[in-house]
């Protein structure tokens, strides 16, 4: 008995008695694919508008910090009075 | 723009409808196998064929004429072997039905021996999609084939289930 017929008699076993597939499969499939296909896009736009609130938050508080100003020095005293 | 997509959605879900009529049959028996549950007692193999085939239906605008029924393979066989490993040891742990043909064998060997004889998955592509090398594939299934065509005496459960990895 060679390789070929061991894997061929193997497979004559796998395909006997094959299961009734449900008659509700489709819909539950649709349903649940359709559950999965919602939170993905929910998923999306909240990482959107995260990135999005991030952002405007960012500009904000540049322009009002103005963080690439040069702040005003602290160990010259201020000359007055010459 | 609206009608476009409406027309669009009905074509997609008539194609996606047509695809599991052709291959719930197909994928129903392998998942029975994998689970070596009883031919219509088979909740286990039920559950993992509806999550593969949502998967599918979700991912199904984005496989590009992919093949589809690769997709739910491999979805089926990545999440057989999850479950397996997650349930290994534990005491709730399902056992196989002692008269089932694949009841001798150990989930990674029957993982294996479905996606090599059953669907017909090259052996290379077997070792990528568990992550094992391929000669470690061709030896299980080897051993496997000699377990089933020259079963040991015995009853059949006593062997031990080791998860695949």
């Amino acid at each position: 008995m060679n390789v070929h017929d061991r894997e061929a008699a193997v497979r004559r076993m796998l395909e006997q008695a094959p299961p009734t597939v449900p008659s509700d499969l489709h819909a539950d499939v649709v349903r649940r694919g359709g559950r999965m296909l919602r939170r993905r896009t929910a998923a999306r736009r909240l990482m959107w508008l995260v990135l999005f609130a991030a952002a405007v938050a960012f500009t904000v508080w540049a322009a009002t910090a103005r963080p690439w100003v040069e702040p005003p020095s602290q160990t010259t005293p201020p000359l007055t009075g010459w | 723009m609206r009608e476009r997509q409406a027309s669009q959605g009905a074509r997609r879900a008539r194609e996606f409808e047509a695809f599991v009529a052709g291959a719930a049959g197909r994928l129903l028996h392998a998942a029975t196998l994998l689970t070596a549950e009883p031919r219509n007692a088979n909740p286990r193999a039920r559950r993992l064929l509806v999550q593969a085939l949502a998967h599918t239906y979700a991912s199904w605008d984005r496989l590009r004429g992919e093949d589809p029924y690769d997709c739910a393979r491999q979805q089926l066989a990545v999440r057989f072997a999850r479950s397996a490993w997650h349930q290994y040891g534990s005491f709730g742990r399902p056992r196989p039905s002692p008269d089932h043909v694949l009841a001798r064998l150990t989930p990674q060997q029957r993982l294996i021996v479905v996606l090599r004889l059953y669907e017909g998955v090259a052996e290379e592509q077997t070792a990528a999609l568990l992550g094992l090398p391929a000669e470690r594939v061709r030896t299980i299934c080897a051993r496997s084939m000699a377990t089933l065509l020259h079963p040991p005496r015995g009853p059949a459960p006593a062997v031990v289930e080791v998860a695949p990895s």
